[in-house]
């Protein structure tokens, strides 16, 4: 149960949930725009973050859209994990949300919530940074559309009452090739201690991370070492860790000394198999 | 016109193949509307948090856990409950393979487990040893029935297509 309660409604356009939103943001603080809801609930239900009013979006045609057109593929906003999955339109996103939470949850998890929600690991960011995703995004007066890159730093910056409706991503940067290794400190189904992804895209390697920081991201600093054909793969290892974004993440899932070892060890695998073959796959 | 749910309304949910009216307010778990308005307990409570699974029921034949559910966002969509799996007085083949394969103990994550295993069935009658684990494992059997319920869904996976 619940104990506080908020308000609920369910547009049909882009244009009246924005509506909406303003109207209900005359009258209450917190309105959140409501996509799978399993942040929400959980949120809500042990008295953190309880919102006054939700909007679900899962209404808006727009936001459940999941097709290939014109060599672009278009994820609505609202389409769950599972769904990414299953359509194996996009092979690195459908693996990356088959390993958040677990296939119940996958069924009702957005991939919208997912990127937008508080829970630091976000993992299907990685994925689109990975392939120049664009973001098509509605909001109070105007809608947008920008390289996930540029909006997402630590988090996604919204304005206020903006809400992602769409991802693009062109259908050549899907098909590459990639490697997805999720470490968790326990059970299979947990928040990663460490998850890399890692693609291929002419003839260069591209890496984000989750779990290693308190935010994912990907590192053109990173990627620049271990790229470089005169860096041995030793030293490639000595060097990532000081060009981390951030100091690695302590808590209870493990040190951030511990974190970082498991991140070398999965690079190191990667590392070898790619300086083998020159492939990643 | 966009409408605003905001306190108490009565709304009218398909579960089990019948409209059910209820009064909700917009806050309210669908797990909790089943159970405490329509009587329908074989949903459990467990850690109400997502986690377990022995709140799973199915929403337009896709499993949803109930906890993480609100009751008025399933306006419009059809609930299967484990009241309404099989019919007065008959089981499904997989109600019938968990007894033949005593896939259960204790029985309180059982009406999860299948509800899950019953989409699995419908949704992927040509699943894998990876489709049929991804599954099962939303789900949590503190008995450690997992065994015996893995060999139940095998077991009416191979009597496909007959599945009813």
């Amino acid at each position: 149960m619940i104990a506080d309660n908020f308000i609920y409604c369910k547009p049909e356009t882009k244009k009246d949930a924005v509506k909406a939103y303003e109207k209900l943001k005359k009258e209450s603080n917190k309105v959140f725009y409501y996509g799978g809801g399993s942040e929400i609930i959980t949120m809500a239900r042990a008295g953190s973050n309880v919102p006054d009013a939700v909007i679900d979006i899962k209404g808006i045609p727009e936001c459940n859209v999941l097709e290939l057109k014109n060599d672009v593929l278009i994820i609505g906003g609202a389409v769950s994990l599972n769904d990414i999955n299953e359509s194996k339109l996009f092979p690195l996103l459908g693996t990356a949300g088959a390993r958040i939470a677990d296939h119940t949850n996958q069924c009702r998890i957005t991939v919208g919530g997912n990127i937008c929600g508080t829970i630091i690991y976000r993992e299907t960011v990685l994925p689109l940074l990975l392939t120049d995703a664009k973001v098509s995004i509605y909001g109070p007066g105007r809608r947008r559309t920008l390289p996930l890159n540029e909006i997402f730093h630590e988090r996604i910056k919204l304005d206020q009452g903006e809400f992602i409706y769409q991802i693009k991503v062109k259908k050549e940067m899907t098909e590459t090739p990639f490697i997805h290794v999720k470490k968790t400190a326990n059970e299979k189904i947990d928040y990663p201690l460490v998850t890399v992804c890692v693609t291929q895209y002419k003839g260069r390697l591209r890496m984000a991370f989750s779990g290693i920081c308190s935010y994912p991201f990907r590192s053109t600093d990173i990627e620049e070492v271990i790229n470089n054909p005169e860096i041995s793969v030793g030293d490639k290892l000595n060097l990532i860790h000081n060009l981390l974004p951030e100091p690695p993440l302590t808590d209870y899932e493990g040190s951030g000394k511990y974190r970082i070892f498991v991140m070398k060890n999965i690079i190191e695998k990667i590392l070898e198999r790619y300086h083998n073959n020159a492939k990643i796959l | 016109m966009l409408k605003f749910y905001d306190n108490l309304t009565v709304i009218n949910l398909d579960v089990n193949g019948e409209l059910r009216s209820v009064t909700v307010r917009p806050s309210d778990i669908l797990l909790d509307v089943l159970r405490e308005q329509l009587g329908l307990t074989g949903a459990k409570p467990g850690c109400k948090n997502g986690d377990c699974g022995t709140c799973t029921v199915l929403l337009d034949g896709m499993p949803v856990k109930s906890c993480l559910t609100l009751a008025i966002e399933t306006i419009g969509h059809k609930i299967l409950t484990i009241e309404g799996l099989g019919g007065m007085g008959s089981h499904t083949q997989i109600q019938e393979a968990f007894v033949e394969y005593n896939a259960f103990q204790c029985g309180y994550c059982t009406s999860g487990f299948l509800m899950v295993c019953h989409a699995l069935i419908n949704n992927k009658p040509e699943a894998d040893e990876y489709e049929i684990e991804k599954w099962l494992e939303s789900n949590i059997c503190r008995c450690t029935s997992y065994q015996e319920i893995r060999s139940a869904v095998e077991s009416v996976l191979k009597n496909q297509p007959k599945y009813v």
